[in-house]
């Protein structure tokens, strides 16, 4: 069991610091929804948890390691990250992206072993990938794409998947559908899932949410706890509608 | 993935098959049963000379160069996620180049290895200016990468004029020198080719075994990160492996433009842009395409060669203009 920490966590860009003594505790087979305003330092906290920026303070730590110690392959085997944006201007396929993923298994002369096939056709097939195999990736839609980044993050293996705006550039049914795919991956795969959200009442489908502001963590808990009214108001400011609509918090602007 | 193998396999009998006809053809018509036998050492000395000791060479050296350039073109691409850089436009050739006449112009005696050492010098020190010029203001895009490589082109002729100017051994160097400049290919000495084969395997084994991460490469660093690539030592290795194969392209043959880009570029929409694939594509097509260009060359105005150079820019920078043309679009889109 994989418990990913981070530890009185401080990290910025030069000398704009943008995170300040965050701690948190993930656990595997839940989806933790990570929100904020604009500017809360969100997508700082997933690099830093992803080990592309160095904290100022602090320390990611996976089961009790700093990943800082560990070397990018190493830690490519332990954290698989989706990126907001994915693209090139190259005729990749879909079926080369996903293989991307065991890039780091690989050694520079090595061949795909049976493993890093079977890995690799499991996530086509959990993402429903096999229709899309030989298209490239600029002859796909939105929605398309993301699974096929979500499929190239799975075939890592990795213990923890962070997801930065899974749901940006969707339709509100592929955003469903996206976090109710991730959210069922964290139970069936029994991984860290973490996933940025903009959308308030996308975050209430997730096991837990964390709300952060200005740096800090300022909720943590079970969505209905952590986007309690009160919270709400006092993070995302005056203006907002929470109401309750069969049983799940439901926030609306105006 | 499923069209590379084919395609590949192709390009496996294109190139011995162009190394042929460069053989064949030329000034002096020859018969292929004469050809056949010079190159197993039989038959009259002006044959075996000319089969010997002027084509064979020149041949080989085409097809190095060529082969070369595809494939520090494919390397250039994936560095800069930029279907429009090759060593040429990037400036990197410019670089090589102003090693070579450095050395020629200046030199008291010209080993086989001071050319392509101070070439590859060359090379290497445009590719890392060029990585850092383009990188300027964070994001790289199509045009930074072609701004920076005008920047070290103009730089690097400017020092070559001052060179010529410098030099005092220019009259005796001078055919050297023009062949640098103008991209013709010449060999002074089989141990030059020995060399060059060398230094162009290192460059294309390097390429063909960093192929996988420059694939996770062109998603952008932070991506690469993420998938276990670590950025720095993948674009100081790219950089190295595209240095050593303009290097020696350039101390074979000078500056000749384009082949580098066009070929990967036709290439990936038939083996697919897996750079491992695209790199073994691109050098046998790459090969195959200055060894027919450099035949074309010598036989437009035979006896007189022009060289080769002269054809791959007439043919490739009104190709190239229409794929900026295009990339220009899908930018704007």
């Amino acid at each position: 069991m994989t418990t990913l920490v981070a530890r009185s966590l401080a990290a910025g860009y030069g000398s704009r610091a943008v995170l300040r003594g965050v701690d948190l505790t993930f656990e595997p087979g839940s989806l933790v929804a990570l929100v904020g305003p604009n500017g809360a330092g969100k997508s700082t906290l997933l690099r830093a948890l992803a080990g592309l920026i160095r904290p100022t303070a602090g320390a990611v730590t996976l089961d009790g390691i700093d990943i800082a110690t560990l070397s990018r392959a190493a830690l490519a085997a332990r954290v698989a990250v989706v990126p907001q944006t994915f693209d090139t201007l190259f005729p990749f396929t879909a079926r080369e992206i996903v293989a991307l993923g065991r890039t780091a298994r690989l050694g520079l002369f090595a061949r795909p072993t049976a493993r890093d096939v079977a890995a690799v056709a499991r996530a086509i097939d959990e993402q429903d990938l096999v229709p899309l195999l030989d298209r490239r990736l600029d002859a796909l839609s939105g929605g398309e794409r993301q699974r096929i980044v979500v499929a190239m993050a799975l075939a890592q293996e990795s213990d923890v998947l962070l997801l930065d705006e899974p749901t940006a550039h969707l339709d509100p049914q592929h955003q469903l559908g996206t976090v109710r795919r991730v959210a069922a991956l964290a139970r069936a795969r029994g991984v860290v899932v973490l996933a940025v959200l903009h959308d308030l009442n996308l975050a209430t489908l997730a096991d837990r949410v964390v709300v952060l502001d200005a740096g800090r963590v300022v909720a943590d808990g079970p969505p209905a706890n952590a986007l309690a009214a009160a919270v709400v108001t006092r993070v995302f400011g005056p203006g907002l509608t929470i109401a309750q609509v069969s049983g799940r918090t439901v926030i609306l602007p105006g | 993935m499923t069209r590379a193998a084919p395609a590949i396999a192709i390009l496996a009998v294109l190139l011995p098959v162009s190394v042929i006809a460069g053989i064949l053809v030329g000034a002096v018509p020859l018969a292929p049963g004469d050809v056949l036998g010079a190159l197993f050492g039989t038959g009259d000395p002006s044959t075996l000379t000319i089969v010997r000791e002027l084509r064979a060479p020149r041949v080989i050296a085409a097809a190095l160069v060529g082969g070369a350039l595809a494939v520090a073109g494919t390397l250039l691409q994936g560095l800069f996620r930029n279907p429009l850089a090759d060593p040429y436009v990037t400036g990197t050739s410019a670089g090589a180049a102003l090693g070579a006449v450095a050395v020629i112009a200046l030199g008291n005696d010209l080993a086989a290895t001071a050319v392509p050492i101070a070439a590859f010098i060359g090379a290497l020190l445009s590719a890392l200016g060029v990585w850092q010029l383009a990188r300027l203001g964070g994001r790289t895009t199509v045009l930074t990468v072609l701004l920076a490589g005008i920047i070290l082109t103009s730089f690097s002729s400017a020092l070559v004029t001052l060179l010529l100017f410098a030099s005092d051994r220019l009259a005796l160097r001078l055919r050297a020198i023009l062949d640098i400049l103008s991209g013709g290919v010449t060999v002074r000495a089989t141990s030059e080719l020995v060399v060059a084969a060398i230094v162009v395997a290192c460059g294309v084994g390097l390429a063909i075994v960093l192929g996988r991460r420059i694939d996770a490469f062109v998603f952008g660093e932070e991506t690469a990160a993420t998938l276990g690539v670590d950025p720095e030592r993948t674009t100081i290795a790219v950089i190295a492996a595209a240095a050593l194969l303009t290097g020696a392209a350039v101390a074979l043959a000078g500056l000749v433009g384009f082949v580098g880009l066009v070929v990967p570029h036709a290439l990936r929409p038939i083996v697919g842009a897996t750079h491992r694939t695209l790199a073994i594509a691109s050098f046998l097509a790459g090969a195959s395409v200055l060894v027919l260009a450099d035949l074309g060359a010598r036989s437009i105005f035979a006896p007189a060669e022009l060289p080769v150079g002269v054809l791959t820019g007439l043919l490739g920078a009104p190709f190239f203009l229409v794929l900026l043309v295009r990339a220009r679009r899908r930018e704007v889109a």
